[in-house]
């Protein structure tokens, strides 16, 4: 399972000479670092809009979710249960004609190759998600919690600043996680709505890379090693909520 | 009716009837307060896009015409223009093969996973969060490196077969190859959420039901199939249709891999729909509206499925 991993880093470190040796070697024995540089070199740019698109659409799905969370959870309005059966439907929706759709709104707009029109395209492979595991971990503070507040005076806003929002730490966690991930690896709407841009992902980066040249494959690898270093962070620090989110997200909602 | 409003507002049971009811109505205003933006976003960033593509497919779309926004309503001539074209059964036929068999084998593989891991060892959860990584990597990562381990030339994998005494196979550049190569590359992508999902399943089945069934003499392989798989079949279930849902939209992989070729020998509808749309200087974004639209209607009615299913797993 995890050597095609392994190989990736493999041949990121394997001098250009050797890379069409026959058979090639198991281990970068004469390892260079010639791919780091010339992918460090080329791809820090991408690395930056990366990293603004990501975290940008971190703060617009958590800014929608959360609270839309909170009044599933326990305000449960009339309508809710439409609510969420569109949400569910919402994430059936295949990302090519999401691209399509937006590709007609944005030329309207003015919004193609820009980094807010990414965030905005981004956000809608998390924003159900993120409800969803809102409500789920919402409902489970309690009630009285919440009264007693409401019986000190605290407005429904303030209840939700103070109260709710603190004590929900573990599925904003989740649900940024999950967003980040997402929004980094995004192909298809860097693709189709930011290609060509002055500001393009590292996705892009990598697809031009293979592309214009199919030489420096210890470049290429190098910089599908840097643009797999947030998962593999995200791993070491947050390996229990990634397990809680997937399962949380599929089995229980 | 009372008794839960009394309940439910607790400091209510002192207060006036009236006073009451106000609250629960401002309550109610409140959650549409806190829904409002989501509502909107929907509304924007769902609805309004889907509205447009269902659009683009009923109409003639040029480039000139798409800029302009005077396409002619051509109602459902696209569709026509793509059920007829010599490449929609080919497509069908490779989505569903790439469907059903990333699914069989990403959810067999997975389920032999979590059976692995079940028995706690030393390293095994350390191991099993490593198992995630080909999951969370980026897919643009997964398949340029896919692209290198099965390239013709110099792939390990060429490498690995001349090794055994086998003669190099034209992985991706080759129409008998193609389809199984993109196929192999997901199935190994989805194995971790399998792996996840099933795992978490595992947990909730009782360890007495083991110890009694290795008291009455049952083998491994008979409490596998005697205890663990009947009941984890509603888990099962509901991994296989995500399963399903989510390899119907597959296009990543299959895109940079092969771009659905060598002539449309890889081509799905997610890739087909693409090529259609982006993937060509000339773009006709009617017929790849209308692909994506049929690719549409088949997800949603398999999600509906699913819907059904969750509510049926609920309500027991």
């Amino acid at each position: 399972m995890l050597f095609p991993v392994y190989w990736m880093v493999n041949v990121s470190f394997t001098p250009e000479q050797d890379m069409r040796k026959s058979p090639p070697s198991l281990f970068p024995v004469h390892g260079t670092l010639a791919g780091y540089r010339a992918a460090l070199a080329e791809q820090l740019p991408y690395l930056g809009t990366s990293v603004v698109v990501a975290l940008g659409t971190v703060v617009l799905t958590v800014a929608l979710s959360a609270p839309a969370g909170y009044a599933l959870a326990k305000l449960r309005p009339r309508g809710a249960g439409v609510l969420n059966f569109l949400l569910l439907a919402a994430q059936m929706i295949p990302g090519i004609i999401m691209a399509m759709g937006f590709y007609a709104v944005y030329l309207d707009l003015g919004l193609l190759r820009s980094v807010p029109g990414l965030i905005v395209a981004d956000s809608t492979l998390a924003v159900p998600f993120g409800v969803f595991i809102f409500t789920a971990l919402m409902s489970t503070i309690p009630d009285e919690l919440l009264q007693a507040a409401k019986t000190d005076g605290a407005s429904r806003l303030r209840t939700f600043w103070s109260i709710v929002l603190p004590m929900s730490r573990n599925a904003i966690v989740t649900v940024s996680v999950f967003a980040f991930l997402w929004a980094w690896s995004d192909f298809i709407f860097a693709s189709t709505l930011d290609n060509g841009g002055s500001h393009e992902p590292i996705t892009l980066g990598i697809y031009h890379y293979i592309g214009n040249n199919n030489q420096q494959w210890n470049a290429i690898m190098a910089t599908a090693v840097f643009a797999s270093i947030p998962a593999a962070v995200i791993l070491v620090l947050a390996q229990r909520y990634v397990a809680a989110g997937v399962t949380a997200g599929a089995v229980k909602d | 009716m009372t008794t839960d409003v009394l309940r439910e507002t607790g400091t209510a049971a002192t207060a006036p009837a009236p006073a009451t009811r106000r609250r629960r109505n401002l309550d109610r205003w409140a959650a549409w307060g806190f829904l409002l933006p989501v509502t909107a976003y929907l509304v924007m960033f769902y609805a309004y896009p889907l509205y447009r593509n269902v659009d683009l497919s009923l109409r003639d779309y040029t480039v000139r015409s798409f800029v302009r926004g005077d396409a002619p309503f051509t109602g459902l001539a696209n569709y026509g223009v793509v059920l007829r074209d010599p490449a929609f059964l080919p497509a069908l036929a490779h989505t569903a093969v790439f469907t059903g068999v990333s699914i069989a084998f990403q959810y067999s593989i997975g389920l032999a996973l979590a059976v692995f891991f079940r028995q706690h060892f030393r390293l095994s959860a350390t191991l099993r969060a490593l198992f995630l990584v080909p999951w969370l990597l980026p897919l643009i990562v997964s398949a340029s490196t896919w692209s290198w381990l099965l390239n013709s030339d110099s792939g390990i994998v060429n490498a690995a077969l001349g090794a055994v005494g086998l003669g190099p196979v034209n992985w991706l550049t080759s129409p008998q190859w193609s389809l199984v190569s993109v196929t192999v590359a997901n199935i190994w992508i989805g194995i971790p959420f399998n792996l996840v999902i099933l795992y978490s399943g595992l947990q909730t089945i009782p360890a007495s039901l083991y110890e009694a069934a290795a008291l009455d003499g049952a083998s491994a392989w008979q409490r596998f199939w005697r205890v663990t798989f009947p009941l984890l079949r509603p888990v099962s279930a509901i991994t296989l249709l995500l399963g399903l849902i989510y390899t119907l939209k597959v296009f990543d992989i299959i895109w940079i891999m092969t771009r659905g070729g060598p002539t449309d020998s890889s081509t799905t509808f997610a890739t087909w729909s693409y090529r259609l749309g982006f993937g060509t200087l000339v773009p006709s974004f009617g017929p790849a509206a209308a692909v994506g639209n049929l690719l549409v209607i088949t997800a949603l009615v398999f999600g509906l499925v699913y819907i059904r299913f969750q509510r049926k797993l609920v309500a027991s």
